[in-house]
Formats: C-alpha cells, structure tokens, sequence
C-alpha cells in the first residue's frame, strides 16, 4: 500500500521537474567574467541587478560569474570562454579583447568615466601604530623599510604600484631620468618577496608578516584591515597616487550570440546607478554618482590622483617601455 | 620499458598475448596523439612565428638563463636527495613490517594527490620566519622560505614518490636470499649493498630520480609561494614562461618552454638507452 504511494510521489516529482525544466532554459543568464578579488563584490550586485531588471521587465534572469587573473580572463575569451560582459581591473585586458574585434572600438566613451563605474588608489597597509612612520613613496626607499607588493610582471596591481611610484619619483625630481632611475632601484631592491599576484602578497604581509608595508588598491588594504584587524593594521594613503580605473565592457559578438544585447548593456549601466555606487563604496571603491561620494566622504582621504598617461603616455606605451621583455623594469632589476 | 615489451609480443611469439592487437594498438596510438602529441605540436605550432634569431634572443635572455641555473641547481639537489631518502623509503617499506607501515606507504602517494600550488602554500606557512620550522632554523642562520633552499624543499615533496615507486616493486622483486647469500660468502655490509643490492636496484633508482628531476623542472604552484620570485636569485623557468603569457606573449612562452623540454626530452632518452645497455650487461654476464 505504500510502495504505490511512494511510486506516486517519485512521478509526479519527476514531472514536476520536467516541466520546471524547460522554464528553467529559457531563463537568460549572462556570464560576468571578472577579476580575481571580486567575488563578494558582484556576489553582493548581481542580486540586486536580479531584482532591478525583473521590476522593469518582470522578467527573470541569471548571472553567472568568472573570476581569475584579469589577464588570464581576457585570454580565456579570446579562446572562446562566451562571456557577455568584462569587469576588469586593468584597461590593458578590455584592449587586448578589443584588439581583437570582441569589444567596440571606442568602448571607453560607451559608458561615462572612460568606462569605469568605479575607481580606485594605489594605498600602504603598515602594522600598528605605523613603526617606521610610514607617509609617502620616499619613506619606502630607506634603507630599514622593506616591503611587498605584487610582480609587475605578473600582476596589474604590481602594476599600478610601479607606475605610482615612478609617478611620484617624476613630480619629486622634476623628471630627472637619472635621479627617477636610481630612486626605482632602491625601490625595487627594497621589495621583500615578489608574489604573483595580490592575494599571495597579502598572504605574506599578514601570515607571513614579512616587510613593514603591503602596497595594494586601497580598496583591498581597507578590506584587509577590516579582515584582520582594525587594531593591528593602518591604512595609510599617500599624498601622491594613481588612479586606477576598472574598466567595463561588453563582448558584443559574445552578447550578441546569447541574446543578451539588452541584458549586457543594462547590467553594466546599472553600475553607475546610486544603489550600485553605494554598495561599491561599501566595498571601499571610490565612486563617481555625487550623492554616494557625500556620503561616503570621511572614508576616502583626499588625495593627488596621477594618470597613468601623465606617467608613461597609455598604458599601451607603459606595457611596452616599462614591463615588456628587456624594458625599463627588467633593465632596473639587472644584477649591477 | 612498454615498446620493450610491444618487441617480445611481436616478435617472438606468434599467437599475441593481448587480444584484439590492431584494435588496442590503434586505441592507444590515437590516445597519444590527442594527449601527448597534439598538445606538442600546437606548443611548436606558436614557435613557428619566431625566427631563429628571435628565438635564440628570448630562450638567451639574461634573466632567463638565470632561471635555468636555479630551476636546474634545485631540481638536481631535490633529485639527488630524494634518491638518497626514497630509495630508504623504499627499502624500509618492503624489508620491513611495522605499525603503521599501510599508512606510510600510502602517506607515500599524498605528493601526488595534494593540489600543489596547498604543498606550496603549507611549505612557504612552515617554513616562513614566523612558522614552526623557520622559528627554529632562523636562529641557525639557515633561510629556507625565499631562497633557493626552498625551491628544492617544494620540488623535493612534489617529487619523492617517483623515486619510492619505481624502486619499491624492483625491491619487492629481489628474494631477501640475495643479499643473505652474500653475507654468508663473507661480504661485509657495505660490500653486499653495494655489490649485490644497488647494482639491480641501480636503473630503477635512476629512473624514479630522473622523472623525479624532471618533474622538478616544470613544477610551477608549489614553488611559486615559497620561492620568493626575486629576479636573477629565486625566479624559476616556469615562471618566466608565466609572465610571458601574463603579456600576451605565446610565442615567447612556447620558446622558453620547448628548452625545458628538450632538456627533459634529451634526460628521459638518455636514461632509456643507458639502462637498455645496462640491462644488457647485467644479464649478458650470466646468461
């Protein structure tokens, strides 16, 4: 008497999920693929996105996320990896992709702020009480003060480390090239351990405890300083930065295959909107919508922010003349 | 040692012992091409955009050759190392029975399981100056986190079942009566390992310490967070072909690439014939 019941039950739930099925693929889901330290970030947007767009369009969606290098990202696409839109962290990697036919030409003007919703700094995480009285890019080159800081070879946030400190060293000694040069060196030389990549560097910083300053985003020292410790780790942003642009675009063809155009173009807009700029400061990232940057004034100290194009002329250039093969950065490193 | 065996079914017996020969033969023929030789000839594939000069300068490149000396100098004393201690494992674990021997033995396979880059990450924990190994090997003056020590302790642990599993069935094989026998002939110790143990162990122990070493070469996420990546001191090969992916640079990773394989390439050859003619030698004497 049971086992019929049972039988029952076992069919209609197989019914039920063959019709939940086919409603289940005709869903639309778009594939965000995105950098490596951005997981709780779109974890915490996509929701309310999901929410946004079933409001306007009463239709629902999904998203799906990809994260990984931004380098090792943008190659995945270029080998095939159908995304429909690209958050990076460096413009180098939406170029490469555009370079490519994937992404608009001109897809830094199809959304404002050269197509980043969000921006942020090159900052120092120096441990309690800041014991070697750490301020600027010229305490780092003293001799007691050692630090870490991403390959910038490997890493675009080793990157951007390197372009600020060149930056600095440019205004310092008015462009000096022979001065700029010996102040890289004692820079370079005064590095600790050269992770590949952010999240090792932070391991060693804080695990490991090597050096006396973790040089990262200041978004992601903020985290870390909320992560492990509020008490045990400064912030310390220098009167002299760069600004470090995330940038955003679509992969039309990609976009255009899955149907997405509209979803794809939406969902990168809506990072712009107050709600998402709000949630994006939350996340430490300096924003661009006036009201959220009010309110979220006291959280992000003033600060000179450098271009990278004031710096080395494009990013283009800089990939080329500081970190290609045998380029500035190799030839500041050579065992003398 | 597999076409070794091909030769014999072949050859010397008519009726083959594995059924279904031209069916298992083509089987494991296209195996290898999509496995082995595809994924070479695509790596070759990216070289063809060099020209000889240019690859000559990249493969050449100060920096690189820097990462040759210490990917080569640690790997060949992690090699010589784990020869030393696998081939005791290996002795300890089929001479001898103890509590707990299943459990070493299978503690012997944990290498090959463990996601390397968890080995790397554990190594660099321990040994780091605020771990447990380095609290105590700091004060000696000996630095293993970040220096070249390191590199060979991770390419050590990737690489210590190779050893172990290629000299522990020769072992397994060898009748305790062997070295018994030369005791009793008035061999001492020493002269029985040396004289009757170690010359049959001698091509498997090369073997496992060859692929030990050449595993060592290519060994990327257990290095990478204990090696330090400090230029011309700590950087290895596998990483100078990372950044050069990291730069879009396929054909320049594929140069620096195809010299680590040539170098294991020509090493595992060089192995294979010079234990054929051991071989040879060893059964030619009696037999």
């Amino acid at each position: 008497m049971r086992l019929p019941s049972l039988r029952r039950t076992l069919i209609a739930a197989a019914l039920g999920l063959g019709l939940a099925a086919p409603a289940m693929a005709a869903e639309r889901e778009i594939l965000n693929s995105s950098y490596d330290i951005a997981r709780e970030l779109f974890a915490a947007i996509n929701p309310e996105f999901r929410n946004h767009w079933q409001a306007e369009h009463g239709e629902q969606i999904g998203i799906q996320q990809s994260h990984g290098g931004s380098s090792a990202q943008a190659r995945a696409i270029l080998q095939g990896l159908r995304a429909d839109v690209v958050t990076y962290n460096q413009v180098t990697d939406v170029q490469v992709l555009a370079d490519a036919g994937l992404v608009a030409e001109d897809w830094q003007e199809k959304l404002p702020n050269n197509a980043s919703p969000y921006y942020s700094t090159t900052a120092f995480l120096v441990r309690k009480d800041n014991p070697k009285g750490i301020e600027s890019w010229d305490d780092l080159v003293r001799e007691d003060v050692r630090m870490v800081f991403p390959n910038p070879k490997t890493s675009g946030n080793g990157r951007y480390t390197y372009l600020a400190a060149w930056g600095f060293a440019q205004q310092q000694f008015d462009g000096d090239e022979e001065q700029i040069h010996d102040f890289m060196r004692t820079f370079l030389r005064n590095v600790a351990v050269f992770d590949t990549g952010g999240r090792g560097a932070t391991t060693s910083f804080i695990e490991r405890g090597l050096g006396d300053v973790l040089i990262s985003f200041e978004s992601e020292v903020n985290n870390i300083r909320q992560e492990y410790g509020t008490d045990d780790y400064e912030v310390i942003v220098p009167p002299v930065s760069i600004l470090a642009e995330f940038p955003v675009a679509v992969v039309e063809p990609n976009a255009e295959r899955n149907g997405n155009l509209d979803l794809a173009q939406a969902y990168l807009e809506y990072l712009y909107s107050e709600e998402a700029q709000r949630q994006l400061a939350g996340f430490n990232y300096r924003v661009h919508h006036e009201t959220v940057v009010e309110e979220f004034a006291d959280q992000f100290p003033e600060t000179e922010l450098l271009l990278v194009e004031d710096i080395a002329g494009s990013w283009e250039e800089a990939m080329e003349t500081h970190f290609g093969s045998g380029g500035l950065l190799d030839q500041l490193q050579r065992r003398r | 040692m597999s076409s070794r065996i091909f030769a014999i079914g072949l050859g010397s017996t008519p009726k083959r012992v594995l059924p279904g020969f031209g069916l298992s033969l083509g089987i494991s023929l296209t195996f290898v091409s999509l496995m082995l030789l595809l994924p070479m000839t695509g790596l070759f594939g990216q070289l063809a955009g060099l020209s000889l000069a240019e690859y000559w300068a990249i493969v050449t490149n100060e920096r690189v050759v820097a990462s040759y000396v210490v990917t080569i100098g640690a790997a060949a004393v992690a090699a010589v190392v784990n020869a030393a201690f696998g081939l005791l494992l290996a002795w300890v674990l089929v001479r001898y029975t103890f509590p707990g021997k299943r459990l070493l033995d299978a503690l012997m396979d944990l290498p090959f399981a463990l996601p390397t880059a968890v080995a790397g990450i554990t190594l660099a924990t321990l040994y780091s100056s605020n771990g447990w190994m380095g609290q105590l090997l700091e004060p000696l003056g000996l630095q293993v986190a970040y220096t070249w020590v390191g590199i060979a302790l991770a390419m050590s642990f990737t690489s210590i079942p190779f050893v172990v599993r290629t000299v522990q069935p020769v072992l397994e094989d060898m009748p305790n009566e062997m070295d018994e026998a030369a005791l009793t002939l008035g061999a001492s110790d020493f002269t029985g390992f040396r004289r009757v143990i170690l010359p049959h162990l001698w091509p498997a122990l090369v073997t496992g310490t060859g692929l030990a070493f050449v595993r060592s070469l290519g060994e990327f996420g257990a290095i990478i967070f204990i090696a330090g990546n400090m230029p011309y001191e700590t950087e290895i090969t596998a990483l100078m072909i990372f950044v050069r992916l990291q730069e879009y640079d396929y054909a320049g990773a594929s140069a620096i690439a195809s010299v680590v394989l040539f170098v294991s390439l020509a090493l595992l050859l060089a192995i294979n014939v010079w234990q054929g003619r051991f071989i040879k030698r060893l059964h030619g004497g009696h037999g």
